[in-house]
């Protein structure tokens, strides 16, 4: 009698255990689940856009360009502040940035009012020269359309299409 | 000019392992089980299975993190997490069923995930994969109609989906979606702003022009051929509904859906009232719960069957080896029911979910990348798999007719499981490029990585206009030293146009670069039809040219405009 008792309470037990395996294993599954996502969550949100402060800041350069002072400092990244890919930075390095819908382009830009080819962006000396590569809609720095390689100060705005561009420090 | 100033891109290279290393612990307690709970004992060869495993894993994430270290980071941990799962149930059946499938379908996965790292060896940039669109195309046709070639075609299970290579069966349609997405991709990628033309309005839907139409009916017919030749629904429904994903995605017409849907739809009609072997298929289909057409040879006992199991399932599942999935072929095509019963809905919903974050990955790398090739290819390949669940899920579930297609990475199945760990292989080698920070898009075509091109990178082995994207890759140490000489590092296509007047270049230079760079051209992507004239980087010219840099002085002319590649122009 007491052997039988002891056999019930195994089975039990197995019964027990195999239920907490079998829940066990769908927690593990869904778990990988939730690490993956986890990974991916800073995926889920895009581009990250910077925050207004710092696409701000850079205003108060902009006056003292309009009003003749010299910038001694070197840009360090192109910033889109307008059009569809607002935020995204491109770090100005050595080479010349190609700006246009051509996916050969540096920045790629989906916009039916930009050219394939549009705009290019090149070191020369020490500025950062802003050249239209004879787009149909035209290059704008500052507002103005240009039609030779015309120097871009750190602060003023560059626009392609419907995006507008900037250099910031 | 620093190493700082380009963007950081965290690799995620050590959370894809602790990823990969939680799949395999999902595998290890999956399979443990399945032993404890059949036998009260661990598998016999619980060791061997679980190291061979985690060794393959480890393998592939050390070749990910020497060849595309920028990779994306989820994709291999779900792959190998459903790969385990689908391990753990073969073993299981085969505890069930007397049969040694699991080793074999070890050896399968130690296959594919070698595939997948030679796909990462061999291509290191996915455009090279365009120069073979047409021989992709040939490949995935002989491929999917080599079924039924004689004597290497073989019929199984009413089906002639299988071919017979010596001892192995092979189901050639798994591979030939890997060429066929290649071919459609490049082949898109050329005609889609034809594509996509508008042609007259109905209903709010913007039809195609008539003339258009001439490559979706020719993959309906071969489809419908494949359908009526090969008695098989899968394969058909497989490769028309790549075809018109991928027209979707590159026209972004909704109206091809509807078309293709309404296509394929009347086609299948057809077919079924014309074709009493295609008609059998779907009666099993339609009236599964007949009993006369549940008896009859090749009707609906197995699925069924499999349904029946799905519902003993319930919500919880039976547990691993507590259920009694043993229906035919429970270990391949009905695996998921098999599933079903032992893991029950919450389970078989996580495993659904970890397929989706998978698609979900290969959308977000097609988004990411720049190239169109690149974006069509990934784009074709997340959704082949997405449909590839589809199709069988739907059938096992009798939302649409049974089909001999096998779910991506769970079911037992050489061709399967090599097919679409080619497809993560393909996969990562596009997100690595699409995520490596990088100023300039091209790469070198078959060469230069940065870190191999070193400093003295020149004319050796990248083609000009590569090496100017692998130059301005390796900028960070390469200018640095040479200095900010700009009237040399201006733009490399103004170097050349004034180069090209201005100084007589060793013309074996200059053939070697515009040989290569003609070559070249068929990676770039941009669909001007003038080809780019041949560039010279300030690298190739000091090579060339020691010490003559300074002929070239921009800063006083201004350089000539170029030529204008805008006739695709829209206002």
């Amino acid at each position: 009698m007491i052997v039988s008792v002891e056999i019930g309470d195994r089975n039990n037990m197995s019964a027990l255990a195999m239920t907490l395996l079998r829940l066990g294993f769908l927690f593990l599954l869904w778990a990988f689940v939730y690490f993956v996502v986890r990974v991916m969550r800073s995926d889920l949100y895009g581009t990250r856009i910077t925050s207004t402060a710092s696409v701000q800041a850079p205003a108060q350069p902009r006056e003292a360009i309009e009003h003749g002072a010299p910038t001694s400092s070197r840009p360090s990244r192109l910033v889109v502040i307008e059009g569809s890919l607002t935020g995204t930075q491109i770090p100005l390095a050595s080479s010349a940035i190609l700006i246009g819908r051509s996916p050969s382009c540096t920045l790629v830009l989906d916009d039916d009012y930009s050219s394939s080819r549009h705009a290019r962006i090149f070191p020369q000396a020490d500025l950062w020269m802003v050249e239209d590569l004879d787009s149909t809609n035209g290059t704008f720095v500052d507002g103005e359309r240009i039609f030779q390689p015309t120097p871009v100060p750190i602060g003023v705005t560059v626009r392609v299409g419907q995006s507008i561009f900037e250099l910031q420090r | 000019m620093t190493k700082g100033s380009t963007p950081t891109v965290r690799t995620r290279r050590g959370s894809e392992l602790l990823l990969i290393l939680f799949a395999l612990l999902v595998g290890m307690f999956a399979y443990a089980n399945v032993g404890l709970a059949v036998n009260d004992s661990l598998p016999t060869n619980f060791y061997v299975l679980t190291v061979s495993m985690a060794v393959i894993a480890i393998v592939v994430h050390l070749i990910v993190r020497r060849f595309a270290p920028y990779a994306d980071p989820l994709l291999i941990p779900i792959a190998l997490f459903l790969n385990c799962i689908g391990l753990a149930m073969i073993y299981r059946i085969d505890l069930g069923s007397d049969t040694n499938l699991a080793s074999k379908q070890l050896m399968w996965t130690a296959v594919g995930v070698a595939a997948a790292c030679l796909v990462l060896f061999f291509i290191k940039d996915h455009r090279i994969l365009r120069r073979y669109s047409y021989v992709s195309m040939i490949v995935g046709l002989l491929l999917a109609v080599s079924p039924l070639l004689p004597g290497i075609g073989h019929s199984m299970h009413g089906a002639n989906i299988w071919i017979k290579l010596g001892p192995f069966s092979l189901q050639p349609a798994e591979l030939s979606k890997i060429f066929l997405a290649i071919f459609f991709a490049a082949y898109l990628v050329d005609n889609r702003d034809r594509l996509a033309f508008g042609g007259p309005k109905f209903m709010g839907l913007h039809l195609p022009r008539m003339r258009d139409f001439g490559p979706i009916i020719l993959v309906w017919i071969a489809s419908l051929l494949i359908l009526i030749s090969q008695r098989d629904l899968g394969t058909s429904l497989l490769f028309f509904g790549l075809f018109v994903a991928m027209l979707y995605l590159a026209t972004e017409r909704t109206s091809w859906i509807v078309i293709g849907g309404l296509m394929f739809a009347a086609g299948v009609g057809l077919v079924v009232s014309k074709f009493a072997h295609v008609q059998q298929r779907f009666d099993g289909w339609l009236h599964a719960m007949d009993s006369d057409v549940y008896d009859r040879v090749g009707g609906s006992y197995q699925l069924v069957q499999g349904m029946f199991g799905m519902a003993s399932g319930g919500l919880f599942g039976t547990g691993w080896g507590q259920g009694r999935p043993f229906v035919t072929f429970s270990y391949s095509d009905f695996i998921f029911p098999s599933l079903g019963e032992e893991l029950g809905l919450v389970g078989l919903f996580a495993i659904l979910t970890a397929y989706m974050l998978f698609v979900q990955r290969g959308f977000r790398i097609a988004i990411s990348t720049r190239d169109g090739f690149g974006k069509l290819l990934a784009g074709g390949l997340a959704f082949v798999i997405a449909w590839q669940c589809f199709v069988v899920i739907g059938g096992v579930t009798r939302l649409i007719p049974l089909t001999g297609l096998t779910t991506p990475f769970l079911a037992y199945g050489g061709s399967s499981l090599l097919a679409n760990w080619i497809i993560v292989g393909i996969l990562l080698r596009i997100s690595d490029n699409a995520r490596r920070p990088v100023p300039l898009p091209l790469r070198g075509a078959s060469t230069a990585t940065p870190d191999e091109s070193g400093p003295n990178l020149p004319v050796r082995r990248t083609s000009a206009r590569a090496a100017v994207a692998a130059h301005s890759n390796a900028s960070a140490k390469e200018l640095d030293t040479a200095g900010h000489d700009w009237a040399v590092a201006q733009d490399a296509q103004h170097t050349q146009v004034v180069s090209r007047e201005a100084i007589d270049f060793p013309t074996d230079v200059v053939r070697q670069l515009d040989a290569e760079s003609a070559e070249n051209q068929i990676l770039d992507d941009s669909r001007d039809s003038s080809p780019l004239p041949p560039a010279i980087t300030p690298d190739a010219r000091r090579s060339a040219y020691p010490g003559q840099s300074s002929i070239i002085h921009t800063g006083a002319v201004p350089p000539p405009p170029l030529p204008d590649h805008n006739e695709e122009e829209r206002p």
